[in-house]
């Protein structure tokens, strides 16, 4: 007998095409939004005007009387339906302040958006004309916008919780007492400096959508919604409802994007399910694109105060870091740990002993914020990477080579941080001169040289970011340290069907990575098998009961291991059949291609597919081994996954309008070993695009009275393909050795290199000309009132 | 998203739109391409009881040489401007700025009458028409009569059109060589212009119009007057401003949309002077 191995030679780490995209890009993938319901109710909410007032009254009679109007409902109406208020799963500190937040205000409006009031109609129109004739009676009170204002308790929101202060968290790292004032004290160089990390919109393609449909008996509901975290929903919408868990059900169809803004609990979700138990008839609802700017949380919302202390070398010798973070209204999911996600990250990929810092976070009378791409690790690369240029600056060196002065060292892995936590490999020099080389670093201080002379109106620039994330969410132990009310684990079962297909069944939440393929892809390496012969079944609770979802980079590091581990725990039964049938000894066995060999004896094999439907049948298996062939896995991953890079950009700044045009983006990242180097380029590509927005197109911009000015994409300025440059991807490849696919996340890595890097590069142009920080975006507008700025200061 | 409810007819002529836009008065409107009006009815900042759907018009859809102008059909698309050899050989400057008018989906959808009569001062072929001396012909139902595009625009969103009237044709002056430029200085491709240009300067003298420097289209006529007198580019380019009243928004506050336009306009000549 001739064995062949008819195994797709090296799966892994090949660019497959995702199997995910012909129904997307056809536009046959169905939404939330697609399924027909029939019968179904459509919500639409009323929501303040104000970003700040008391409501007074609440007429529905208007509402109630229009066609197709079923029910109309005020907060306090609705306060039966809720057991527990909305939930904030991260009390960071033991005293954090939390208000009371239910799905429809009840006396007060804390934001623009805040919902007051909900109709049910029988279609969405008949719904949303209605919304118009609610006559809701307000006294406006004095809105918060301004963090440092907030933190003054001039206007207090929260009258129960008496301050605007929600929480303050500290680390503070020092070998004695005292010894970051005098290392501070005694610096040679030292750098002070204040950064914003303004609000964003999420924006994610497709807006949130929801429908909850009840069993005409017996209590059960499904809850479909567009959500990254069908779990995490199912669980806290039994608890706040005070339903049975057993009887929720959610389920997600394809998801239209996240980026953060789908990871948590939304108002909508609990009303539809709410209201579809007490209609008995299913409840819908659809986001619209400008409700979705102010009913679906926003991103970063920090004020940095950064220091650096340095040697005469350069060598940095300590790190204080001082954070007010806007919490907005209220506590979503994660709102308060989002800062915190950067706690550990404000050194870098520095070599520094001695580490403070301290965040305070404040409500403010605006949308909530919560999980944002990157989720506080960007922040925190943003304060280092700004402040080392700074410092070089300062310090008339190059900051390449300041940063070569600093970086962790190679041989230094595995570094445990004065944070206690492990990086666990990592080779910054080598990614650093990578990038340096695919960027012509050289080249272009050479060219600066000669084009930015006094009188240019068009200068060069070029700015590097080099960053470690913190991610592969997480260690569960450590997360219990962070007082989060949850683990970090994930879970994966994988099922040999008698015909030698393949069922897996995952608990992370896809919305857009691609876990359909790359999943399929790591079964197929392990098991010998076709890809085309795996299902990859996910975000149902039904059918995928365990699962923590798809966040913080963590669904290949966690989730995707957690899928190669049950792979082995299926060969591992898959071998005891097969010894007891080949009458073997299982050690003398090996797996390759699909087939077990008995060593030394090549005629004797016996393939997967044979065994799959011995297992099955059950005829002839080994003495008190379970029929069929599946192995489940619940992994709760040792470490966080440590992904690094460098990026580097190349700007033009034409100082007559301040317009800032990208000449070169190099991003070289290393996330281990790659899956599929495809979905790695597609994330590095997105994520690279979406701090580069943070840096030069992004912001949601409020006025005095918490009135968001530009809550439309025609005003939001979301780039498009046209506004971005061509991007050079390098890598390198430092396997992980947490786990053993040696892999690592990459969904957030580009998102946590492009703002400093983009940010640094315009600094850079406009360093001649006494600029040394710029607020972002970068606008022309901004870039241009900088260089007046500069100039009339200078011409004092 | 949803707009307020409206009735929709469908004329299938020009005589015919102009006929049912009267018969139900103010409260009509046309829809040719929809791309101003109908996000307008979205968001729910316009609630025309009415439409009056002109998108199947098929005699105002043209291009045709009429000896010293070029005269163009309301409805229009813009990708045929843009890709009109005709315009490009007699007025490459109106087929350049067509092809700067939002995205391709727009362009593809979008008609030159439309934008005209909408009178957006942030839209770019107004103020193109305006640099180029353009006339506009309105028809009623009594007749039409020609607009000087110097005169018809009137305030913000606010034409020289009757109610009862449609703009049919616009007429565009043959450039004859001269030189032109179209600056438009946006954040993104697909964007509104925060300060746009339209340029042309030849042995008839010159022209110069800003997109988005006040309520309405601005004609430049103290830059041409200058260069007239025989002022150099740079020092004409400071009377970018003289005739706009700038609004201030989020990307651009009023001084710093004055600055843009002397620059864009000194560019703008600049170029169409080489």
């Amino acid at each position: 007998m001739t064995v062949t191995d008819d195994r797709p030679a090296a799966v892994l780490g090949t660019r497959m095409l995702r199997r995910e995209d012909p129904a997307l890009l056809t536009g046959e993938a169905k939404y939330t939004n697609d399924l027909a319901l029939p019968g179904a109710l459509s919500l639409a909410l009323a929501r303040s005007p104000y970003a700040h007032a008391r409501i007074l009254s609440v007429d529905l009679s208007a509402a109630l009387a229009a066609p197709g109007v079923v029910a109309a409902y005020a907060g306090a109406d609705l306060s039966s339906l809720w057991a527990a208020p909305m939930p904030c799963a991260w009390p960071v500190t033991a005293d954090m302040k939390n208000p009371a937040h239910y799905p429809v205000a009840i006396g007060k409006a804390a934001y623009v958006g805040d919902a007051v009031a909900v109709v049910l109609a029988t279609s969405e129109s008949a719904a949303r004309d209605a919304v118009e004739l609610i006559d809701v009676q307000y006294e406006p009170l004095p809105a918060v916008v301004d963090l440092e204002d907030a933190l003054s308790d001039r206007v207090v929101i929260h009258d129960e919780l008496g301050t605007n202060k929600s929480y303050t968290w500290d680390l503070k790292i020092e070998d004695h007492e005292g010894a970051i004032d005098e290392a501070f004290a005694s610096a040679a160089h030292v750098v002070k400096e204040r950064y914003v990390q303004q609000r964003l919109l999420p924006m994610a393609m497709e807006p949130r959508a929801v429908a909850a449909v009840p069993q005409p008996f017996g209590g059960d509901i499904t809850l479909y919604s567009s959500t990254q975290v069908p779990h995490i929903l199912k669980i806290m919408s039994a608890i706040t409802l005070g339903i049975p868990e057993h009887q929720v059900r959610v389920t997600t169809p394809a998801v239209g994007g996240g980026f953060g803004s789908k990871l948590n609990v939304y108002a909508e979700e609990l009303l539809c399910l709410a209201l579809a138990r007490k209609h008995k008839v299913p409840v819908r609802w659809n986001e619209e694109r400008t409700e979705n700017a102010v009913a679906t949380i926003h991103g970063r919302g920090q004020i940095q105060h950064m220091e650096l202390a340095a040697d005469a070398a350069g060598k940095i010798t300590a790190v204080r870091v001082r954070i007010l973070g806007d919490m907005g209204a209220y506590l979503q999911l994660v709102t308060p740990g989002i800062p915190l996600l950067g706690a550990f990250l404000y050194a870098g990929v520095y070599d520094i002993p001695l580490y403070d810092f301290s965040c305070t976070s404040v409500f403010t009378t605006l949308t909530p914020t919560d999980a944002y791409r990157g989720a506080g690790r960007p922040e925190a690369t943003y304060a280092i990477e700004r402040a080392v240029d700074t410092l070089a600056r300062q310090m008339g060196i190059d900051p390449m080579e300041l940063r070569k002065r600093n970086f962790i060292k190679k041989e230094q892995f595995p570094y445990t941080a004065m944070t206690g936590l492990v990086y666990d490999s990592g080779n910054h020099l080598a990614a650093a001169e990578k990038a340096a080389g695919l960027a012509d670093y050289e080249g272009v201080r050479a060219r600066q040289a000669t084009q930015n002379v006094p009188g240019a109106t068009t200068l060069l620039g070029i700015g590097q970011a080099s960053y470690f994330e913190m991610c592969g969410l997480a260690p569960s132990r450590v997360l219990a340290s962070l007082n989060y009310s949850a683990g970090g684990w994930e879970a994966a079962t994988v099922r040999v069907l008698p015909t030698n297909k393949i069922q897996v069944v995952t608990g992370t939440a896809p919305h857009g990575q691609g876990h359909e393929t790359s999943w399929s892809m790591i079964v197929a390496d392990k098991l010998g098998v076709s890809p085309d012969d795996i299902d990859v079944l996910h975000s149902d609770t039904a059918i995928a009961p365990l699962g923590l979802d798809t966040y913080g980079s963590r669904s290949l590091p966690v989730g995707g291991v957690a899928i190669a581990m049950a792979c082995d725990k299926v060969i591992d039964k898959a071998k005891k059949i097969a010894a007891h049938q080949l009458e073997a000894n299982e050690d003398d066995l090996e797996f390759s291609g699909g087939t077990f060999t008995v060593k030394g004896s090549p005629g004797k094999t016996m393939p997967l597919a044979a065994i799959a439907f011995e297992a099955f049948t059950a005829h002839n298996l080994p003495d008190g081994l379970e029929p069929n062939l599946e192995a489940h896995v619940t992994y709760d991953p040792p470490n966080f996954s440590w992904p690094f890079g460098t990026h580097i950009c190349t700007v033009e700044v034409d100082t007559e309008t301040g317009q800032v045009t990208v000449l070169q983006y190099v991003a070289v990242d290393d996330c281990g070993n790659q899956v599929n180097p495809l979905i790695v380029e597609g994330q590095v590509h997105g994520g690279v695009i979406q701090g580069l927005a943070q840096a030069l197109f992004e912001e949601a911009v409020y006025d005095d009275d918490g009135n968001l000015k530009n809550a439309s994409l025609a005003e939001y300025l979301v780039p498009a393909a046209s506004d971005v440059p061509g991007l050079t991807l390098g890598f390198t490849v430092t396997p992980s050795p947490t786990n053993q696919l040696g892999v690592k996340g990459i969904g957030e890595a580009g998102t946590i290199g492009a703002a400093p890097a983009v940010i640094n590069a315009v600094v850079d142009a406009l360093s001649s000309l006494g600029i040394t920080n710029m607020p972002m975006p970068a606008s022309p507008h901004t870039v241009w009132n900088a260089i007046q700025h500069a100039q009339n200061g200078a011409s004092k | 998203m949803i707009p307020a409810a409206f009735e929709y007819v469908r004329a299938g002529s020009a005589a015919e739109a102009i006929s049912l836009i009267g018969e139900h008065g103010e409260e009509a409107k046309f829809l040719a391409g929809g791309h101003s009006l109908l996000p307008l009815m979205k968001l729910r900042l316009a609630s025309p009881s009415v439409l009056v759907d002109i998108g199947r018009v098929g005699d105002l859809s043209y291009i045709r040489d009429a000896g010293d102008h070029i005269a163009i059909g309301a409805l229009t698309r813009h990708m045929d401007v843009e890709t009109s050899a005709l315009l490009q050989e007699h007025v490459p400057l109106l087929a350049h700025a067509a092809g700067h008018v939002g995205d391709p989906q727009v362009r593809h959808r979008g008609t030159m009458g439309g934008t005209i009569a909408h009178a957006d001062p942030a839209s770019d072929l107004p103020a193109t028409t305006l640099a180029l001396g353009a006339t506009y012909v309105a028809t009623g139902p009594n007749g039409s009569r020609e607009i000087a595009a110097a005169d018809f625009y009137q305030g913000f969103l606010e034409s020289a059109l009757e109610p009862d009237e449609m703009l049919t044709e616009i007429r565009v002056p043959k450039m004859n060589g001269a030189g032109w430029s179209f600056q438009k200085f946006n954040r993104r491709a697909q964007d509104w212009a925060i300060v746009g240009v339209a340029a042309w300067r030849g042995a008839a003298g010159s022209g110069v119009a800003l997109v988005n420097m006040g309520s309405t289209p601005v004609l430049a006529t103290s830059v041409s007057a200058a260069l007239a007198g025989g002022a150099s580019v740079s020092d004409a380019a400071q009377l970018a401003a003289s005739e706009a009243e700038p609004q201030s928004d989020l990307n651009a506050s009023t001084e710093y949309r004055t600055h843009l336009a002397k620059v864009l306009v000194r560019r703008a000549l600049e170029q169409a002077s080489a």
